[in-house]
């Protein structure tokens, strides 16, 4: 193999950042700054990224419309996560959240305005002021297009950085050594079909979340948890990939997202008998209790006969009462939205929707300072060396066993400055980079030579639905061990099919079939860990919510997953419950 | 349930040969089905079909693409509207890559060069900088532009000089830096964009209007900006 070596392009940065969301703009742009050599690798251009299509807001407690504190907030997160959330990092996000979001606002995010000037924030779920006491308004809102103005605003500010993108390259593997430094990735131009090795002395994975495992998502085609899969194979767990948030309103049967943004400007939820049923499910926090709260609730009330349309088999969001007004001004996207796909005009008529598949709170992970951290030699977060993620695609854990609406946004800006950070300061004593390991680069080209066989008996197509089709049947909102096991059984099976799906077509240019086939793997590994991690945790917590076990369980489950690829083992690791300086927030019953 | 019937540009540049339509036939057309879903289809069936899409709601800008003659995105676009032929063709006036994937290079260069990114000049303030609602109003209709390309694509003062003429989308996004109380280089702004070209190329078409699939109005921007000069020489 060696020969080989010698043909593939090489090229070497400081710094390898894949994926060009938020996460990965964000920490690129800390590492422009500070004048590194930094190459962003992305499947698509950078923004079609999925963070163009967060809706609702970033939160911060700027304090803008209501009083508002960073502690509260941190509360509130712990709170939300089920006290599953690592605590120390909570409070670094919380802390920080305030001069983050202005220093986004610098960079030119079109933030809406109060009549003061300020950046306008709206009422989000599972928000309180002093504590669990009455509503904060802590979402700070570009209208419903928050994502979209946060994820142009960081190119813009890359652009003017001078950061290096490789866009339209897809990542095949890490590259490590025998000794466990990450030296970069080997990539795939999409445009030529030729590999090219990307060699670093960091390398950030922010590559999203993994929506596509289910069916009905509210997620882009691209969100395969490509990041996640690589660090499976790289020999890296996942954790705590049982806990996947199913949005409470995406459009009925279709699954794209309505903003959480639409309750907190005053919308809520009603079945077929009119009642705004959240008064029995949360009487205090009503239709702005925590998302996992709100999508249960739906479901019971569908399932128990209380659904509205002809097959009653979905509830209703009344936004009509808000007047075209705040419609116009507030919620355009999601009027623009609803009006192309549902033929309706919410001004006029309430709108459709049904918990659907959305946020992926579990992934790699992560310390704080966006080191990957694994169980090696001695412990269970030991850092990977030269290894980051943030995002999405990350655990680190701020979300624990439920993210609150407006926390992923923080999140992404939060954590992908901190890696920045962390990694201009390795690079000072990183002078050279580390000799490039042949072994690891020949399993990388053999990964990369898998989609050259032929003669299979599969396609892509049917098993990636046959794959949706099964995580949303037996890995749902609601789950039992029966069926997990069972769901783990025929995932299982899709693994095993996986060997015999071939491609028809073997062109080198702009094959974007050859793609779908990698993101294929992906999902498949990622299907994997979250279905094996839910059937193995005997509680409810959180979107994990199992009928066979209806409670939470502090005393044996207070604990993080971590799923291995390696023979599908499990291993647990303790919540980091002690935040950085403030005291910490035991776990006590949740109730909205 | 109805039938629809398909010519789609096909063209890949390692079987060598001119660029052919290719025709499907798609039955079980339900009705608000989208162009996408059709693609999405045919890719089932013949997964040589190459063409870009993300997020299937009209907000990512991947898959501008040129539909009965009129460029739009494929994922908003309903099939009901189209009759029961449809054409589909990549953008016009930039390189093929292969079947229904252009090159951008050109179109993204034309982003750049206009600086779309804030730049002040004071120092900054450890708060937000304020902005009434109504100085933030001026960036409604600016700022949602998804750089999908159709507007660019559809203006032949672009076809003819893609490399000197800004194009209307980059244009768009220099008027929403130079509407921005907050900006603080218009002088600069307007400097750069004076020549023949980059911005007197735009003879009010309005081809770019009439296709944005976010109902933007490049045309109107670019004569806020012509304004702008003006008021400058003046």
């Amino acid at each position: 193999m060696t020969g080989i070596v010698k043909q593939i392009e090489r090229r070497r940065f400081d710094a390898l950042v894949i994926g060009a969301g938020g996460g990965g703009l964000r920490a690129a742009l800390q590492l422009a700054q500070a004048e590194a050599d930094v190459a962003v690798v992305s499947k698509v251009f950078p923004t079609r990224s999925h963070t163009v299509a967060a809706q609702g807001g970033i939160n911060a407690a700027l304090a803008n419309v209501r009083p508002d504190n960073w502690h509260w907030h941190m509360y509130d997160t712990v709170k939300g996560s089920d006290y599953l959330g690592d605590q120390d990092a909570i409070e670094y996000m919380c802390r920080a959240a305030s001069r983050l979001v202005y220093e986004l606002e610098h960079f030119g995010v079109p933030f809406s305005r109060l009549d003061n000037g300020k950046i306008y924030q709206r009422p989000f779920g599972g928000q309180s002021q002093n504590f669990g006491g009455e509503q904060a308004a802590r979402t700070c809102a570009a209208a419903d297009r928050t994502g979209h103005a946060i994820l142009h605003s960081l190119y813009q500010q890359n652009i003017r950085a001078k950061t290096h993108f490789f866009d339209e390259y897809f990542a095949i593997d890490l590259l490590s050594d025998p000794e466990g430094y990450v030296q970069g990735a080997l990539v795939l131009c999409i445009e030529t079909g030729e590999p090219l090795i990307i060699e670093a002395k960091t390398t950030l994975l922010a590559t999203g979340g993994a929506g596509q495992i289910y069916r009905t998502n509210t997620n882009a085609r691209i969100n395969t948890g490509d990041g996640m899969a690589m660090a499976l194979r790289a020999g890296i767990p996942l954790q705590d990939m049982e806990f996947f948030q199913f949005h409470p309103t995406g459009i009925a049967g279709k699954g794209m997202l309505i903003t959480e943004g639409s309750r907190g400007e005053g919308g809520y939820l009603v079945n077929k008998d009119g009642e705004r049923f959240m008064e029995r499910y949360a009487p205090t926090a009503k239709d702005l209790a925590s998302r996992d709260v709100v999508s249960r609730s739906i479901f019971t009330e569908v399932k128990e006969g209380r659904g509205c349309g002809p097959n009653g088999d979905h509830v209703l969001l009344k936004v009509d009462h808000l007047g075209a007004d705040v419609i116009k001004s507030r919620l355009p996207g999601i009027r623009d939205m609803v009006r192309t796909f549902l033929h309706i005009d919410p001004i006029d008529s309430p709108i459709p929707v049904y918990p659907t598949a959305h946020y992926t709170m579990g992934g790699i992970p992560t310390n704080r300072f966006g080191q990957v951290v694994a169980p090696e030699h001695h412990g269970a977060e030991e850092p990977v060396p030269g290894l980051y993620a943030v995002g999405e695609c990350a655990c680190v854990s701020v979300h624990g066993a439920n993210r609150l609406g407006g926390n992923s946004l923080l999140d992404i800006v939060v954590f992908g400055r901190a890696a920045g950070n962390h990694i201009i300061e390795v690079l000072k004593e990183s002078r050279y980079h580390r000799p490039l390991d042949q072994a690891s680069l020949d399993r990388a080209l053999a990964h990369l030579a898998r989609w050259e066989r032929t003669g299979g008996s599969e396609t892509v197509d049917s098993l990636r639905t046959d794959l949706q089709r099964t995580m949303e049947d037996y890995c749902g909102v609601f789950r039992t061990q029966d069926v997990l096991d069972e769901g783990v059984r025929k995932v299982r099976d899709i693994e095993r099919r996986l060997a015999d799906v071939t491609l028809q077509d073997h062109s080198r240019v702009f094959n974007t079939a050859r793609i779908e086939a990698f993101e294929l793997e992906n999902l498949v590994d990622v299907a994997l860990a979250a279905v094996t991690s839910a059937a193995a945790r005997h509680e409810s917590r959180g979107a994990h919510s199992r009928i066979d076990h209806p409670t939470r369980d502090d005393e044996h489950w207070l604990k993080h997953s971590l799923y291995f690829r390696d023979g599908g083992q499990l291993d647990y690791k303790p919540v980091r419950t002690r935040p950085l300086t403030v005291d910490s927030f035991p776990p006590k019953a949740r109730v909205y | 349930m109805a039938t629809v019937k398909f010519s789609i540009y096909r063209y890949n540049p390692e079987q060598g040969g001119a660029p052919v339509m290719q025709q499907y036939t798609l039955d079980q057309i339900e009705p608000g089905m989208m162009v996408l879903d059709a693609l999405k289809r045919i890719k089932v069936l013949d997964e040589s079909l190459s063409f870009r899409y993300s997020c299937g709601e009209g907000v990512c800008g991947s898959d501008g693409l040129n539909i009965n003659g009129i460029n739009r995105l494929s994922c908003i676009t309903q099939l009901d509207g189209l009759g029961g032929r449809v054409e589909i063709r990549p953008l016009p006036g930039l390189p093929v890559i292969r079947d229904l994937v252009i090159d951008l290079s050109l179109f993204y260069q034309q982003y750049r060069a206009v600086k779309p990114y804030l730049v002040r000049t004071d120092p900054e303030p450890e708060v937000e900088v304020l902005q009434s609602p109504q100085q933030r109003g001026k960036l409604d209709g600016l700022y949602e532009c998804v750089l999908c390309g159709c507007c660019s694509t559809a203006c032949p003062s672009f076809w003819w000089n893609p490399d000197k003429f800004r194009g209307p989308a980059a244009l768009l996004q220099s008027y929403r830096f130079l509407a921005d109380s907050r900006d603080q280089i218009t002088e600069q702004r307007l400097d750069e964009l004076e020549d023949s070209y980059k911005l007197f190329r735009c003879h009010s078409i309005m081809n770019c209007a009439q296709v944005c699939p976010k109902g933007l109005n490049p045309t109107e921007a670019i004569g806020r900006i012509k304004q702008m000069m003006l008021g400058k020489m003046i």
